[in-house]
């Protein structure tokens, strides 16, 4: 099911040239501000939940699984090389499958990573706080990595669409409608945190059990439905 | 099986260029202004996917779908509860649909100059009477242009409500005015970031995710260290750091000129003298941009 080759070819894909440049700043702005934020208000557990909370897993964790996710396959489709990999002797699911394992590898290497870094910097793990938001980084990783990854299968405008869904659904109707947080894998993945931290300073709005389903659910069928994509795949030309 | 005739070597004057009858081009040459605007205008239709397939239409126009309802849902809740003032300040509907705002630009600066770069057609452009200046201010005018549509519709159709409403003339005027300065200073702002950021990459996926990961990492990044700065009291510094993020550049513009509340945390907005710097930055950001892209472009080669 894990081919190297796919993988060492989507991993520079990923981080060749420039790619990384983004990919990195991202986390090292995250510790800058932790840094900054840690010199200002001191060691603080709500300080520290809220911009874990509000920055890492809200706002970085999506934007880098869309990278990963959508860039494991999204230029292969669009430049149309994709075939070159297709025709070889190679089960479709198989190469979405050791796609979906680099994606998952690059966005918990780039997100959770600095999550514990940060949290560590802003309070010294107070709490379990650094550990519970680095757990659903890594729960939310896995499912944002195979959602966007199949987005990157089904459309070619998939960037903009998983942008949507993260800043749009997640962020501004998950703030006003209480039903679309159900539908939310960063609650999902809070659920999670909240196990894990135990306290009042992690909370979510779905039971641990509905968002472990859920979780498990959708990264299951979206990683199936990509492999079923491709396996009928249709180029199409530019727009 | 063909035989070769021995070709006759042409000797002195009996070569000569046939005329074979056809027509040179005497029209008008319509020279560079022309290219020019064409330019400007192909991609300004091009941001609102006008000219290109059914599928690249949806985005753009659901977006500005999005930007204008809530205005019209706000004006229909001013006339039904007979208000004597619209529910939001002209200036601050920007600040409040910024996500949208955002993801226009994400989706649409890549769309204007990622593809030239990634099909090269850059040199094709630069074969005809324009130089670098022409192709940069074309692109920058047209998706200012078309980020301006995108703020400016929903303040219009408020005015209109709000006049409709027979609300105060005067005011409801001078608040349009000043909303359209902001979001005059917003487009320009917004779309030069985007295409400086767009320029770099042949691939728009990429190009998207880059231009959407400045503007709202930058704006998560600022408001979690005003929100920190505001309840350490420390609300000197509130103003400060609002200069690192697009969107606070333009809200503290506009609270310290065009009478705007300001979002900012404890709803304090930066002083005149700060307000000066914000413009300046604003200013010198827009400029920076403009140059960057004329950088970028210079060697045509690409």
């Amino acid at each position: 099911m894990y081919d190297p080759t796919v993988a060492r070819l989507t991993y520079r894909a990923l981080l060749g040239r420039r790619r990384a440049l983004i990919l990195g700043a991202l986390p090292l702005l995250l510790i800058a501000i932790s840094v900054v934020v840690r010199g200002l208000a001191g060691a603080d557990d709500q300080t520290a939940s809220d911009l874990l909370g509000g920055l890492a897993l809200a706002t970085m964790v999506p934007i880098i699984g869309v990278i990963a996710g959508t860039g494991a396959i999204g230029p292969e489709i669009d430049d149309g090389s994709v075939v070159y990999l297709l025709s070889k002797p190679l089960k479709r699911p198989t190469i979405i499958f050791t796609k979906l394992i680099v994606a998952i590898a690059v966005t918990m290497v780039f997100s959770a990573l600095p999550t514990l870094i940060a949290g560590f910097i802003l309070n010294g793990n107070g709490q379990q706080i650094a550990v519970a938001y680095t757990v659903a980084a890594l729960v939310s990783s896995i499912a944002y990595a195979a959602v966007f990854l199949l987005l990157g299968t089904v459309s070619r405008h998939a960037v903009v669409f998983g942008l949507v869904y993260a800043l749009v659904w997640e962020a501004l109707f998950g703030s006003l409608v209480p039903g679309a947080r159900t539908l939310s894998v960063q609650q999902w993945s809070l659920a999670v945190a909240h196990k894990v931290a135990g306290g009042d300073l992690v909370t979510s709005d779905v039971g641990l059990t509905t968002a472990t389903v859920l979780l498990i659910v959708v990264t299951v069928l979206a990683t199936w439905y990509a492999g079923q994509k491709l396996r009928a795949l249709t180029l199409a030309g530019e727009e | 099986m063909a035989v070769e005739h021995p070709v006759t070597a042409p000797s002195g004057d009996q070569t000569r260029i046939h005329n074979i009858g056809y027509r040179n081009y005497d029209g008008p040459r319509l020279g560079r202004a022309y290219a020019r605007r064409s330019l400007y205008s192909q991609s300004l239709r091009g941001s609102y996917g006008l000219g290109r397939s059914v599928k690249s239409k949806v985005l753009p126009m659901l977006l500005f779908v999005v930007m204008c309802v809530p205005a019209a849902i706000m004006v229909a809740v001013a006339v039904a509860t007979k208000a004597d003032e619209l529910p939001v300040d002209y200036t601050r509907y920007a600040i409040v649909m910024q996500a949208v705002i955002s993801l226009y630009v994400a989706s649409q600066a890549p769309q204007s100059v990622s593809r030239d770069l990634r099909f090269k057609t850059v040199p094709l452009y630069f074969s005809r009477p324009i130089e670098t200046a022409d192709y940069v201010r074309a692109k920058f005018a047209a998706l200012a242009s078309a980020l301006f549509v995108l703020t400016a519709a929903p303040l219009l159709v408020l005015y209109i409500g709000a006049l409709l409403a027979k609300l105060d003339f005067a005011d409801q005027t001078k608040g349009f005015a000043q909303g359209l300065v902001s979001v005059t200073l917003l487009s320009l702002l917004f779309a030069g970031l985007g295409l400086v950021i767009a320029s770099v990459t042949p691939r728009r996926g990429f190009g998207i995710a880059a231009v959407i990961a400045v503007l709202t990492i930058s704006y998560g990044a600022v408001s979690t260290l005003q929100a920190i700065a505001d309840a350490q009291n420390s609300t000197g510094s509130i103003a400060w750091i609002g200069l690192f993020s697009p969107v606070t550049l333009i809200d503290g513009v506009q609270s310290a000129f065009l009478g705007a509340t300001s979002a900012f945390p404890g709803g304090i907005g930066p002083s005149d003298g700060e307000g000066v710097v914000y413009v300046l930055v604003v200013l010198g950001l827009i400029a920076a941009c403009y140059g960057l892209l004329m950088r970028r472009y210079r060697r045509v080669g690409l």
